[in-house]
């Protein structure tokens, strides 16, 4: 069987017609099965939704009860028969029960990886490298200029910042989920423990992510804390709202953004962040690579970000390679977006 | 390097000065010699090696990695040190004994002495040795290209605070220092005697002037003043002295400090004498003060060419003597040191160097006539190159910095108009949740009949009162938004008047409406008039006629 036959590419999503259901599908779809919670993975709307339970949790809490008409969770680990294909769930060590899923029909096997990272996160299962005949790969930092160091080094900057200014706030812009989580794991790691505050927009979220068993240390809300109560101290924020009026509640405010974006100074510059710290829930270009290597398929399916490097790339090790062009995924900021303008003004 | 790198990475971020002054104050604290030294003579510009062209960086990467990955990588970055940096591949040196990353001193020593030739090769070694920060403050170094918005003043003040010591001081010893500095160090951090400046054309820190408000009068005595025009020119000092084997030394300073005689080869012969002159630096025609607008095409050239010397002859008109030969001046009352510049300048004998007239006075209503129209008052046809007076109390000493009482700038009145709030835009820093920048235009009439055309841009005037107010009317009035700026609504009944008050004017092709201002600040804001009232173009056209025809 052709990998073609097995998914193809159509506007609501990646569709597997012998299974009959589309992978993180964009559109309302009667059977989705999805890989993360990230909103442009994880859309309200669908018939019957298939997912590790974390998914589906974080699906609930953002979308509340009625996301879909029904839910199914799977392990990681577990296979599914589907119409007449094979379903398998791994870890995708993207964030908390973020997976790859395998697809297999007769002798032909299609890993659709979603977003993944190969770097260590203490705050989910860690990735496995899980062989295949064709890699489906996100490009998100497709180009070699992403490489994302040691996150730990990063949290060092941070709290060598929150030292020689200690009458500052540092307010470090994250996405509510993951990113949020694992700058505070990080932090715990390097022996920060002082209370870590949290944005109204990132309580849930955080909270379920401890309910899993995420040990982050104390926790508080800024809402209701003095300004000056707030100085020396790390808040964390979504990214939209490190910019806007619900910064004026911290005293003279370090604007920090952990992104795999501020890698690139331009990036940081213009969202006006004066401590860029390179932290990414995605792999970066020697991540990328060396899964796609690792993996040893013959054939690699791109999908959003910086596709035609990565496309590229795999043409010059000899394996063939097509960007997807799949509409509706990237950035999850985009999707994160809290109306701080009003929320908590 | 790493951790100077880490410095530079930190302060291209950090908007504000005193935080600046923080990092750059911790660094030095934290940094051993003679790498500090090395650091403080890279952020002052003190540094001198023949730095590498782009095209050899570009060289260098493209032997290593894919051309197609590079040329990607490049268009995404926009930057050739950045990209260069941040996908230089990395190299497993043979065993496990990889050398420790170059300090900034090797680096910097190394590229003093270092042939031409040898070049690539080295710098190709320390991007393998070096992380990416360090890779592109490496790049960022040996290009020449820092750019990271610290000036010399402020590398020296933060080093000046590692001692508690005033900045000024490090100004008067700093031109007889060469890096890496060991001698300044040790004095600052009490560990040797204050190092002696045996320049023979030192810069002494300036005195600065306070704006006068229309309450200060009453307190004032018209009589325990001298008044003089303010040229709306360039401040600087002036300094010749001879050095150990008697040869004339003359340097040109701006008023912070940095030495600008390289840009005004065309003064030097005329600094002849001994001493200290603080004066305007002007462009004079056939006698005549040209405008600042004149002066401005003389100024940040790279090469001064006999032409421009010729098309642009400068000028220093002297208003203060801060040393006579070997005499310090500055403790002196202003009134005899303007009686020594009386004399030092009648024995200059020099046509490109002349005194900054006084203007006669003998009740504030005189000074303000004077002042509205400074070419019946004496200042004839150098008028329009008046900005206003400056009054300077007789028995005031020469104090750097700008003391309280001593010394009033009293500007004249500044154009105004009445425009539209068009767009807005965040600000940086403390100032990133306002809308603080705002694009502001004026009635013209277009294909569609009446329209606002844009005609500048302005981010100050305002109180913080003010500033919130506006803030709070863009968020309310936003018609549409393209990344970080707002479309504010302008319509002739709706829409927000700001009166504007600016310097000048100047016909300019790259604007829209084919005008530019200089200095355009928010005077007040006009919520009481709609629109449709604000100013037009034409008026715009009409005060730029004024100006040109002068």
């Amino acid at each position: 069987m052709r990998p073609q036959d097995i998914l193809i590419p159509l506007p609501a999503g990646l569709c597997c017609k012998p299974g009959g259901f589309h992978i993180d599908p964009v559109r309302p779809v009667e059977r989705a099965v999805i890989t993360h919670g990230h909103s442009d993975h994880a859309r309200a709307g669908h018939g019957a939704v298939l997912a590790t339970q974390e998914t589906l949790d974080l699906m609930r809490l953002r979308y509340g009860d009625n996301f879909a008409r029904a839910t199914q969770a799977i392990r990681y680990g577990e296979e599914i028969a589907l119409g007449d294909v094979k379903i398998k769930f791994h870890p995708a060590g993207h964030v908390l029960g973020s997976a790859q899923i395998a697809v297999s029909c007769k002798d032909t096997c299609i890993v659709a990886s979603g977003d993944y990272k190969d770097a260590i996160d203490p705050t989910c299962t860690p990735f496995e490298v899980i062989p295949c005949d064709v890699f489906i790969t996100e490009a998100t930092f497709g180009l070699p200029v992403f490489r994302h160091g040691d996150a730990a080094d990063e949290v060092k900057k941070l709290l060598a910042s929150v030292a020689l200014f200690p009458e500052r706030a540092h307010l470090v812009g994250a996405y509510s989920l993951g990113k949020a989580q694992r700058v505070i794991a990080l932090l715990r790691e390097q022996g920060y423990d002082a209370p870590v505050y949290l944005h109204g927009a990132m309580e849930k979220i955080t909270h379920y992510y401890e309910s899993r068993g995420v040990a982050l240390g104390e926790l508080r809300a800024v809402r209701g804390v003095k300004k000056a109560d707030l100085a020396g101290t790390i808040a964390l924020a979504p990214p939209t709202a490190t910019s806007d009026i619900w910064t004026r509640r911290f005293p003279d405010p370090v604007t920090a953004f952990a992104s795999g974006w501020m890698r690139v100074r331009a990036r940081a510059r213009q969202r006006g962040i004066e401590l860029p710290l390179v932290i990414s829930d995605h792999a970066d270009w020697d991540g990328l690579t060396a899964t796609i290597e690792a993996t040893g398929a013959g054939e690699v399916w791109v999908t959003h970000g910086q596709e035609d490097a990565l496309v590229h790339w795999c043409k010059t090790r000899g394996l063939a390679a097509r960007p997807l062009d799949l509409v509706g995924y990237g950035d999850e900021e985009e999707h994160d977006v809290v109306a701080a303008d009003e929320a908590e003004a | 390097m790493n951790r100077f790198a880490e410095l530079l990475d930190r302060l291209a971020y950090e908007p504000g000065r005193n935080n600046k002054l923080r990092l750059i104050t911790a660094y030095f604290r934290d940094t051993p010699d003679p790498d500090r030294g090395y650091a403080l003579a890279a952020l002052t510009g003190a540094l001198s090696f023949k730095h590498a062209k782009p095209g050899l960086i570009r060289d260098l990467i493209m032997d290593r990695t894919d051309p197609v990955l590079f040329g990607l990588s490049y268009d995404y970055v926009g930057d050739l040190s950045e990209t260069v940096a941040l996908m230089w591949p990395k190299v497993e040196l043979a065993g496990h004994n990889n050398p420790p990353p170059p300090t900034l001193s090797e680096v910097v020593t190394t590229l003093r002495t270092l042939g031409k030739t040898e070049l690539p090769r080295q710098l190709a070694r320390w991007l393998d040795e070096l992380d990416e920060t360090g890779r592109w403050a490496l790049l960022k170094l040996v290009t020449g290209a820092m750019r990271i918005g610290i000036s010399a003043r402020l590398a020296k003040t933060a080093a000046a605070a590692l001692g508690n010591k005033d900045p000024h001081e490090i100004e008067l010893i700093w031109p007889g220092l060469t890096p890496p500095y060991l001698d300044l160090f040790a004095w600052l951090e009490g560990r040797g005697d204050k190092p002696v400046n045996r320049d023979p054309a030192p810069f002494r820190p300036v005195m600065l002037a306070h704006a006068i408000e229309d309450t200060d009068f009453a307190s004032l005595d018209p009589a325990d003043f001298i008044a003089e025009w303010k040229w709306d020119g360039i401040r600087v000092q002036a300094v010749a002295g001879r050095d150990e084997r008697g040869h004339m030394q003359s340097r040109l300073y701006s008023r912070t400090g940095e030495d600008i005689t390289k840009s005004f080869p065309d003064l030097v012969p005329s600094l002849h004498l001994p001493g200290a002159i603080d004066g305007e630096l002007l462009v004079l025609r056939e006698g005549r003060v040209q405008t600042f607008n004149v002066l401005q095409q003389r100024l940040n050239r790279k090469v001064v060419s006999p032409k421009l010397i010729k098309e642009f002859p400068i000028h220093l008109r002297a208003y203060d003597l801060l040393g006579d030969d070997e005499n310090d001046l500055r403790e002196l009352p202003f009134a005899e040191r303007r009686a020594h510049l009386e004399t030092f300048v009648r024995k200059l004998n020099d046509p490109r160097i002349d005194l900054s007239p006084t203007v006669a006075f003998d009740s504030w209503e005189a000074l303000m006539a004077a002042r509205a129209d400074p070419k019946a008052a004496g200042a004839g046809e150098d008028a329009d190159a008046v900005e206003g007076v400056m009054l300077k109390r007789r028995d005031a000493p020469y104090l750097p910095g700008r003391p309280k009482g001593q010394w009033w700038k009293w500007k004249r009145d500044p154009h105004i108009i009445d425009a539209v709030l068009m767009y807005a835009q965040r600000g940086h820093g403390k100032r990133s949740s306002y809308y603080s920048d705002y694009t502001f235009g004026v009635w013209t009439d277009g294909e569609g009949g009446e329209q606002l055309v844009p005609v500048g841009k302005a981010y100050f005037g305002f109180t913080d009162e003010e500033l919130l107010q506006i803030d709070r009317f863009v968020r309310r009035n936003t018609t549409e938004k393209f990344g970080p700026v707002r479309h504010v609504v302008h319509e002739p009944d709706q829409g927000l008047v700001l009166e504007v008050a600016f310097e000048g004017l100047q016909r300019s092709p790259r604007h829209k409406s084919g005008v530019a201002m200089r200095f355009p600040r928010i005077n007040r804001l006009r919520w009481d008039k709609p629109p449709r009232e604000a100013d037009r173009l034409e008026t715009l056209e009409r005060m730029l006629k004024d100006v040109t025809a002068n």
